[in-house]
Formats: structure tokens, sequence, C-alpha cells
């Protein structure tokens, strides 16, 4: 099978590699939102922490 | 064994060990979901009847399956956190909800992407779709209602009992192909019967079923472990942790 075979899917690769594509930026936001959730707890759990340390 | 459980809901034993484990499951999921993408868009012949957009079943059906799966595990968790007020059950009961209807909002759009060339429309009203687009509003709903009351404890009893509610529309997706006459095909593989499916086709499926799996896994592990964070805040082991990530 040649790569123009591939992407071409018999005619139907706008539909297949959409389908695809969708699923891709579904699992993408999934792994990212929580990644970015963690970080900004952290931050904000640290800067609460510093500030009940020292208060001015 | 029943030390491990025990120790396990504890959220700060549960927190340490979802960490150790998370890469490898993320590893697992990985390799699977490639291997999966390999067998079903090389390996796995043509269809005779579709071509090639059955492709998209090696996605289509597995996020379906999932939104069903992701579904029952909330509400069982949901359950057990409002019987038993096991903190880390509702934890994974809201941990789920994004998930799950991530999940359904992929089966839903791929579904239409595959019916277009198949049916000749992007969408029907027909008993499965429809139920389909229910148990959407329904992870919605939980989402909406989890999220608009302050308290952590109290939305996820509130949100336990919709999840509860929503079971019911659960075997009418099952069986909506059975019960109705849906321009939706029937059921291939999760019947009480051989599957009608080439082998080089269900390989891939499988593949990538169990792939999608792992992925919420991996998924519910890291919202889990973020709900904990923000709940325990300020416990003194969270205090440890932020000083010394």
């Amino acid at each position: 099978m040649s790569w123009h075979e591939f992407i071409d899917m018999g005619g139907r690769g706008a539909y297949v590699w959409s389908a695809y594509g969708v699923a891709l930026v579904v699992l993408v936001v999934n792994l990212l939102a929580p990644a970015l959730w963690r970080r900004r707890l952290l931050r904000e759990l640290a800067r609460r922490l510093k500030r009940s340390r020292n208060p001015q | 064994m029943w030390h491990f459980f025990h120790q396990l809901a504890s959220p700060r034993y549960f927190y340490r060990f979802a960490g150790r484990i998370l890469p490898w499951l993320g590893a697992a999921c990985l390799l699977l979901m490639l291997a999966g993408l390999y067998q079903g868009l090389l390996v796995a012949p043509t269809d005779y009847q579709q071509g090639d957009s059955y492709r998209i079943m090696f996605i289509h059906v597995p996020a379906a399956w999932m939104s069903l799966f992701v579904y029952v595990v909330m509400a069982v968790s949901g359950a057990v956190g409002l019987v038993w007020r096991i903190k880390l059950a509702e934890i994974v009961a809201v941990a789920s909800a994004p998930i799950g209807a991530s999940f359904t909002f992929l089966a839903l759009v791929t579904g239409a992407i595959w019916g277009k060339p198949t049916w000749g429309t992007w969408w029907v009203w027909d008993a499965r779709l429809t139920s389909e687009l229910i148990l959407l509003f329904l992870y919605l709903g939980v989402i909406a209602l989890n999220s608009a009351i302050e308290d952590k404890r109290t939305a996820a009893r509130a949100t336990s009992v919709l999840a509860l509610v929503g079971v019911v529309n659960i075997p009418i997706i099952h069986y909506s192909v059975e019960w109705w006459n849906t321009l939706h095909q029937g059921a291939t593989v999760t019947k009480f019967d051989v599957p009608s499916i080439d082998l080089r086709m269900l390989i891939p499926l499988l593949l990538m079923a169990l792939a999608f799996k792992l992925f919420y896994l991996v998924v519910v592990l890291m919202r889990a472990r973020c709900e904990i964070l923000q709940r325990e805040r300020n416990t003194g082991w969270v205090r440890e942790l932020v000083e010394a990530p």
C-alpha cells in the first residue's frame, strides 16, 4: 500500500481522518486538563503557605 | 489484602499510590493504542460493503463502550460514597463525569462522521442515537450540579443521586437496537454468541477498547489526585508535599 492510498482510504479519507482527528483532540484535552489543574493547585497552595508563614 | 484496600481508601495513601502507578499505566495505554492503530489502519482488510470508512469503528465503538462503562463506574462509586461515606468513592465519581462526557461526545461525533458516508445522513432520531444523546445530557447535568454546589461533600452526594437515577438509561442504550427498529446496526461483539466479525478487525477493536479503558484509568487517577489535593489542602501532608514536591 502506498502513502497516497493510505491517506485516501478508498476515497473516504476525509471522513476517516476527521474522526481520528476529533479523537486525538478529545484525548489530548483529557490529559491536559488535570495536568494544568495540578500545576495551578500546587502553585496556589505554595503561595498560601508562604503567606501564612510570614504575615506582614 | 484487606489491609491494602483499607489503606487505599485513605486519600493520602491513594495520592501516593496513584502517583507511582500512573507512568506504568500511561506507557501500557500508549503501547496498546499504537498497536491498535497499526492493526486497525494498516493490517485490517477493507470492508466489502462499507469500504474503508468502517475504520472509524476502531474509535467509535471503544468510545461508545466507555461512555456506558464510565457511567456505571460513576454511579456505583457514587452509591458506595452515599452508603458508606467513603471520601475516595465520592472523589472517583466526581472525577469520572468529565471523562465519561468526553467519551460520549466522541462516540456521537465519530458516529455522525461514520453515518454520513454509510447511511447518507449525519444524524437520525433513532433510539440508539437519541438515548446516547440523553447520556451526554446526563453527564453534563452531573458536572453542572457538582460545580453549582459550593461544599464539596454536599455536591458529591447530590451528584451521586442524580447519577444513580440516570442509570436507567444504560440498559435502554444497550438494548435500543433490539427493542426498536433502529437505523443503527445491532451488536456484533457484545452478544451471547460468536462475534460476527473478521478476526483481523476484532483484534484491533479489542486492542483499542483496552487502550481506552486504560486511558480512562490514567485520567481518572490524575483527576482524583487533584481533587484530593484540593480537599485536603489544610492537612499536614499536603503542606509537606507543597514545600518539597
